[in-house]
C-alpha cells in the first residue's frame, strides 16, 4: 500500500487528508512509530484517528488527557469490590493466604484502561491519545516508556507485553511545549487549516446535499472569517455545523438575508467578544466579498 | 522549481547523502541524532523515493518535531536537495550572535561609541546612573554601564537573613495543590484500596486496617528575574537581598539578573558564605545600573533557560519597573512565549506603589495581559505582605 492508497481509503470514509498528513500516517503504519499531530482546535486531528480506524477496520481506543491523569485511569486498576467478595467467600470455604492471593491478583480481576487495552488486542487497534498537552509531565514520561517498549508492568502480575503493536496517534493543541524526548520518539505533522479547494472537498464529502454555489459561498465565507482577528478561529467542524444550519433553514444564498446569516453565526463564533465583533453588517460584507 | 542537486561522481550513495542532509539540518539547529538518520532511510524505503515531493514529506515527518521546525524545513530541504550546484549552500545562517552581548567593548554593535567614558578595567569616576537620577526622572537608558559595582556595598548580611525568612514563607505559600494523583498517607481523604485489600488478606478478607491516600503537596519552583538597570538601582538593595534569601530558603529556586543582557546567578548565590555569594554575583552582574532591555532579555530567557528550568509548576517572578528601551512588542511576545510553558507569571513593580501610578509605560501595558499577578513591592515588608495574594494563585 502506498500513501496515495491510504489517502483514497480515508477519502472513502469522508476524510479529505492532505498529502503531508497522508504520508505521515503511511509512515506511522509502516514504521510502527507513534505520530504526533499538532494544530489549532478544529482542524480534524481527532477525526483522522477515527477515520483511520474505520479505513483499517480496527478498533479505536481513545484516551482523553487532562491535568492529573494517573495510572488508575489510563493503564489499569484492580477491581477492588470483586477482590473483596472473593476474599470473603474464600475465607468461608476455609481457604486463606497464598492460594487466595494467587487468585485475586490475576487478569480476571484487572480492569483494563485505554493504554493496557490497546496493547492486549488481537488486531492492532488505533490508540488515540487526545490532547496530550493537557496531561502533566509525569504522565508524558510514563507514556514514553509505554510507547518505546509497548509493555506495561503490573507489580502483582509481572510485565504484560503487547500482543499487537497499536497504531498510536497523539494530538496536541499546542497549549504547552511537549518534552523533546516525546517529540523525538514520534513522527510529526503540523495540521493547518485546509485551503479553499480541500475544504470544499471536505464539505462535499460530508454534506453532499449542499448545492455547488452555496458550498462555494460557505467556504469563501469561512475562509474570509478566519482572516479576521478572532479569539477562537472557526475550525472545520464549525464549518460543517454552519453548512448544516444553513441547510436546515433552507437558505439557498448567503447574501439573501443578513439577519438570518447573523443568527446562523452562532455555529461559527464561540466567544462573546467574537460575536460582538462580527456584527450583521460585517457578516454581510464578508459574505458579499466571498460570493 | 529549481533542479535537483547533482552530486559528485565519487559520491558514495543515497545513504551517505541522507546522512549529509541530516548533518545539514543539525548545522541549522535541528536536534537530530543517529537514530533519526536511520529512521529517515527506513522511511524513504517505504515511499517512491524518486519523487522529490514524497521525499520532502517523508523527511519532514521524520526530522521535524515542532511547528517552527516544520516551517523552516522547506527552505532547508531546497537548499540541500534542490540546488543546481554540487556544493551544498546554507541559506539559513546560524542564529546571529549579538556582538555587544558578549564582547567587552566600549563600542556597541553598530560601531558607535557609547557615552560611558570608562572601560571595564578602568571605570569612570562618576557612576553611570547618576545622570538619570539627577534629572529626577526614571528613564530607561540605552547604554550599558560598564563600571563594575560592588554589590556588597548595597546588601548587608542581616538583611539577607531577614529576606531568607520572607522567601521561605513565600515558598511555603506557593505549594501547588493541583495534583489529582494521590499517594499513601497516614491521614488522607480517600481509601487506599490497593493497600487495604492486600492488608485484609491476613485477616481473612476483613479490612480491619483502613489505609488512606491523599493529594501530595507539590513544591513550586520559583524562578526570579531581577532587573538591575539604572532605573532600578534604588530598589536593587531590597531585591538582591530577597534573591539571596530566596536561594538559601528554596533548594530548587532559580535566579537571574538582567539589564542589557541576562545572567544566571543561581550557582553564585548558592555559595555557603553569604557575602562571598554576593561578591560573586557582583562579578557576574557586569553592567549593573546601566540600560534596560527587558523585552530582549526576557525573550532570551524564554528561548534558552526557560526550556530547561520552567515548567507547569514554576512561578516566574519578575522584579522590574517596566521601563524598557526596546519596543513593547518584544516584551509582550516574550511573555506570551514564557506563558506557553504553563507557568504563573508574577510581576513586582516598585513603581506601582506610587500614588496615581498607571501601567501606561509601553512595556508594562504590553505585559499586563500575560500576568497572573501584578503587585507593588518596594521593601521587604511589601514582599512579605504578598503572601496572602500568592495563596490565591
Amino acid at each position: 500500500m502506498t500513501w496515495t492508497d491510504l489517502q483514497s481509503a480515508l477519502g472513502e470514509h469522508g476524510y479529505v487528508a492532505s498529502g503531508d498528513l497522508s504520508v505521515a500516517l503511511h509512515l506511522a503504519l509502516t514504521l510502527e512509530r507513534p505520530l504526533l499531530l499538532e494544530g489549532a482546535a478544529g482542524v480534524g486531528k481527532t477525526e483522522v484517528a477515527r477515520t483511520l480506524s474505520l479505513a483499517q477496520n480496527t478498533k479505536l481506543i481513545r484516551l482523553q488527557c487532562y491535568e492529573g491523569l494517573d495510572a488508575s485511569q489510563s493503564i489499569y486498576e484492580w477491581n477492588y469490590q470483586r477482590q473483596l467478595l472473593t476474599i470473603r467467600s474464600a475465607a468461608e470455604d476455609g481457604q486463606t493466604g497464598k492460594s487466595v492471593e494467587d487468585r485475586i491478583f490475576t487478569r480476571e480481576f484487572l480492569l483494563e484502561r485505554p493504554l493496557l487495552a490497546a496493547i492486549t488486542q488481537d488486531q492492532s487497534p488505533v490508540l488515540l491519545i487526545d490532547e496530550i498537552d493537557r496531561a502533566d509531565e509525569e504522565f508524558e514520561a510514563y507514556l514514553l516508556e509505554v510507547l518505546s517498549d509497548y509493555q506495561i508492568s503490573v507489580p502483582e502480575l509481572g510485565t504484560i507485553t503487547a500482543s499487537s503493536k497499536p497504531i498510536v496517534i497523539l494530538t496536541s493543541n499546542v497549549t504547552r511545549d511537549l518534552s523533546d524526548a516525546l517529540r523525538r520518539r514520534c513522527l510529526y505533522t503540523y495540521v493547518e487549516y485546509p485551503d479553499r479547494v480541500t475544504e470544499l472537498a471536505i464539505l462535499k464529502a460530508r454534506c453532499p446535499e449542499v448545492e455547488a454555489r452555496l458550498a462555494q459561498q460557505i467556504i469563501g465565507f469561512v475562509q474570509k472569517l478566519r482572516q479576521e482577528e478572532l479569539e477562537k478561529t472557526p475550525g472545520v467542524a464549525e464549518m460543517l455545523d454552519f453548512a448544516a444550519a444553513l441547510m436546515g433553514l433552507g437558505i439557498a444564498d448567503l447574501t439573501d438575508d443578513p439577519a438570518i446569516l447573523q443568527s446562523t453565526l452562532t455555529t461559527l463564533l464561540k466567544t462573546q467578544s467574537d460575536q460582538a465583533q462580527i456584527t450583521a453588517e460585517v457578516a454581510a460584507r464578508i459574505a458579499g466579498k466571498a460570493a | 522549481m529549481s533542479r535537483v542537486t547533482r552530486f559528485a561522481a565519487g559520491d558514495p550513495g543515497p545513504a551517505a547523502r541522507v546522512a549529509g542532509f541530516i548533518a545539514h539540518l543539525r548545522e541549522n539547529g535541528l536536534r537530530l541524532g543517529v537514530a533519526e538518520a536511520k529512521l529517515s532511510l527506513n522511511a524513504l524505503a517505504n515511499v517512491n523515493a524518486v519523487l522529490p515531493d514524497d521525499c520532502r514529506r517523508v523527511l519532514r515527518a521524520v526530522c521535524t518535531g515542532c511547528k517552527e521546525e516544520a516551517e523552516r524545513f522547506d527552505a532547508l530541504f531546497d537548499s540541500f536537495w534542490m540546488d543546481a550546484g554540487r556544493v551544498k549552500q546554507r541559506v539559513i545562517p546560524k542564529p546571529h550572535v549579538a556582538l555587544n552581548d558578549d564582547v567587552h567593548s566600549t563600542r556597541d554593535g553598530t560601531g558607535q561609541d557609547t557615552s560611558a567614558s570608562g572601560t571595564s578595567t578602568a571605570p569612570d569616576t562618576g557612576d553611570g546612573e547618576a545622570e538619570s537620577e539627577g534629572t529626577g526622572k526614571l528613564i530607561a537608558t540605552e547604554q550599558r554601564n560598564l563600571s563594575r559595582r560592588d554589590l556588597r556595598d548595597l546588601v548587608r548580611a542581616d538583611e539577607i537573613a531577614e529576606a531568607e525568612a520572607v522567601a521561605r514563607r513565600i515558598g511555603a505559600t506557593l505549594r501547588d495543590r493541583r495534583s489529582r494523583r494521590r499517594i499513601a498517607a497516614r491521614k488522607g481523604d480517600r481509601l487506599h484500596f490497593r493497600k487495604t485489600i492486600r492488608r485484609s488478606l491476613s485477616t481473612g478478607g476483613e479490612p480491619l486496617h483502613l489505609l488512606h491516600k491523599r493529594r501530595p503537596d507539590r513544591e513550586r519552583k520559583i524562578v526570579a528575574l531581577c532587573d538591575v538597570s539604572g532605573s532600578m538601582s534604588v530598589y536593587a538593595q531590597v531585591f538582591l537581598a530577597f534573591l539571596a534569601g530566596l536561594m538559601r530558603a528554596e533548594k530548587n529556586a532559580d535566579a537571574y539578573l538582567f539589564h542589557t543582557r541576562l545572567v544566571r546567578i543561581t550557582e553564585a548565590l548558592r555559595d555557603k558564605d553569604t557575602m562571598r555569594a554576593i561578591g560573586r554575583m557582583s562579578l557576574m552582574a557586569d553592567g549593573f545600573g546601566g540600560g534596560s532591555k527587558i523585552g530582549p532579555s526576557l525573550k532570551r530567557f524564554a528561548e534558552s533557560y526557560a526550556k530547561r528550568f520552567v515548567d507547569g509548576r514554576s512561578v516566574v517572578l519578575i522584579l522590574s519597573d517596566g521601563c524598557d528601551t526596546e519596543p513593547p512588542e518584544h516584551l509582550g511576545s516574550a511573555l506570551e512565549k514564557l506563558k506557553k510553558r504553563g507557568c504563573k507569571i508574577i510581576w513586582l513593580n516598585p513603581l506601582k506603589g506610587w500614588r496615581d501610578y498607571a501601567p501606561i509605560a509601553g512595556g508594562m501595558a504590553a505585559a499586563l495581559p500575560h500576568l497572573d499577578l501584578f503587585a507593588a513591592a518596594n521593601t521587604l515588608d511589601d514582599l512579605a505582605a504578598l503572601e496572602t495574594e500568592l495563596v490565591r494563585l
